[in-house]
């Protein structure tokens, strides 16, 4: 596409999200940058989750969702009716709070979303599998033993395999939500290591509980609170001397 | 009073659990080897492969071999797409309302009705009014009918037992409601599913009530779909009610419990091969 990296690949424009009319968000005009770790902070229920699973439309499972404003990927509406709605989350891959290998092998579990895409050569899928598995720093654990059942692994490897196959649909985003909520310290790093590296190639949206996480792996922070926006900034301004006082009292840990 | 020491109960307790599974396990097995001891001296490879001479007096079973086979499983493979289709609807398709409720209520209520009813309706609606008759098709739809709330039922919950993380992982990755289903939901499932088939097979295969309404009694081995057949148990009943021989209605009955105890082995096999396989 060779547009500037600091163009928005999403904006997101003036969104309130209901469920069964209790508002979730409300009102949050936001723009993620190509090649920047976006890191979005706040309290329980402040709408972090609520806010990554518009992106890529996963709220359209729950019934009572309803939306209004718009979230614009490189210009288009993600929610315009000609939208493909599975092209979409290959587009903008996830990665859930607790991991979650599906009951087959490794080697299956990476190619499960390349497959849905239409990749049916077999040395494609085998080149995807090794560059993702590297890129989540899992490889050098794993290349024995791939097909050996998902479920073997550890948790933190496990969340790793999670990231790899996301890595696998070669997306343009990656929302990852409390991604190292379950781990230990070793696997937090191992991942936070490899969204270093990812950050040249993707967007990341990384939403987190842990203010220092977002401290170190992210460009820029978003503070969310009640389902607003309270404000966004460059990390490391953000954390020393942020605008908002709310922000300010939640992250010295008044609340929350 | 005192209370007893929470060892005793907890001896006590256990010896009470263990005689019930013990009278459970001695009944069952009393059942099968008293019918094994009185059937299997009469078993002979003649028993097995030939036709019956004077109304079963004499000769084999094979005629009701194939026939139990044709008519249980033409059944089972009449119920099984239809039942699981529901049951996919029912979890994957639709959100609970009044439609679900309808549904449910209605396989509930089919599985309580007896089978000589389902029988009776056979009879009329295929064997007379869609002009069947006494048919190893119009027997196979009546057990299909009688044997759908099983599957459906077993079906469900299997499929609702499938995590849904599973689900939200699959879409994740840009998977259709269809490839969803297809490709996560119903192999993870397949175990449960499987449980409810075998279930409903062995259900088939015995049922006597049902059969010999619509699949009728012929003696002869049935060529095709549109001939009369009659099954293993509804000969057993025949032999035994008409008391043309003893020995050889409890040797229908043996090689009978012998096959349904064979299919639930196999399906128990291919269960856990494909639990292990799945990991």
């Amino acid at each position: 596409m060779g547009a500037h990296a600091s163009e928005p690949i999403i904006q997101v424009k003036d969104l309130s999200v209901t469920f069964s009319g209790c508002q979730a968000l409300n009102g949050i005009t936001l723009d993620i940058r190509r090649n920047e770790r976006l890191a979005v902070i706040g309290p329980a229920n402040s709408g972090k989750t609520t806010f990554l699973r518009c992106l890529n439309r996963l709220n359209d499972l729950k019934h009572d969702y309803r939306h209004t404003g718009n979230i614009l990927l490189d210009g288009k509406d993600v929610y315009d009716s000609d939208v493909d709605v599975a092209r979409l989350r290959r587009r903008i891959g996830m990665v859930y709070a607790v991991p979650g290998p599906l009951p087959w092998s490794i080697y299956d579990n990476l190619v499960y979303g390349p497959k849905l895409a239409g990749i049916r050569s077999r040395d494609r899928l085998d080149e995807l599998v090794e560059t993702s598995l590297k890129a989540a720093v899992l490889w050098d654990e794993v290349k024995d033993r791939l097909r050996m059942p998902a479920h073997n692994l550890s948790g933190g490897q496990q969340q790793r395999l999670c990231l790899a196959r996301v890595l696998a649909l070669e997306p343009d985003v990656m929302i990852l939500d409390e991604p190292c909520s379950g781990l230990d310290p070793i696997s937090t790093a191992k991942i936070e290591d490899a969204l270093v590296e990812l950050k040249s190639s993707h967007a990341i949206v990384l939403v987190t509980n842990n203010t220092k996480q977002a401290g170190r792996a992210s460009d820029r922070t978003a503070f969310f609170l009640m389902g607003k926006l309270i404000e966004v900034d460059d990390t490391t301004r953000l954390f020393t001397n942020p605008t908002d006082q709310r922000t300010n009292d939640y992250l010295v840990g008044q609340f929350g | 009073m005192r209370r007893l020491s929470p060892a005793i109960t907890q001896r006590v307790a256990v010896t009470f659990l263990w005689s019930l599974t013990l009278i459970t396990i001695g009944v069952l097995l009393y059942i099968i080897l008293y019918i094994l001891a009185k059937g299997l001296p009469h078993i002979s490879w003649e028993f097995l492969t030939k036709a019956p001479e004077s109304m079963g007096r004499k000769g084999g079973i094979f005629p009701m071999i194939v026939g139990t086979f044709m008519v249980a499983g033409l059944a089972v493979a009449i119920a099984a797409p239809l039942g699981v289709a529901t049951a996919v609807y029912l979890t994957e398709y639709t959100r609970e309302g009044r439609l679900t409720f309808v549904i449910r209520f209605g396989a509930d209520c089919l599985a309580g009705i007896p089978s000589i009813i389902y029988g009776l309706f056979g009879f009329v609606f295929f064997s007379i009014a869609l002009g069947m008759g006494l048919s190893v098709l119009s027997g196979a739809l009546t057990l299909a009918l009688m044997v759908l709330p099983t599957i459906i039922r077993t079906a469900e919950e299997a499929i609702r037992a499938v995590p849904y993380t599973y689900r939200e992982t699959s879409y994740g990755l840009g998977s259709t409601r269809w490839q969803m289903v297809t490709r996560v939901v119903l192999p993870s499932a397949l175990p449960g599913i499987c449980t409810g088939v075998v279930l409903s097979l062995g259900r088939s295969i015995s049922e006597t009530a049902a059969v010999m309404l619509t699949a009728g009694s012929a003696l002869r081995l049935p060529q095709s779909l549109s001939d009369s057949s009659r099954t293993l148990a509804l000969h057993f009943y025949i032999l035994s009610r008409e008391g043309l021989s003893m020995e050889n209605a409890y040797a229908t009955a043996s090689v009978l419990i012998i096959i349904i105890l064979a299919l639930n082995a196999l399906a128990y096999w291919l269960m856990n091969r494909f639990i292990r396989r799945a990991g």
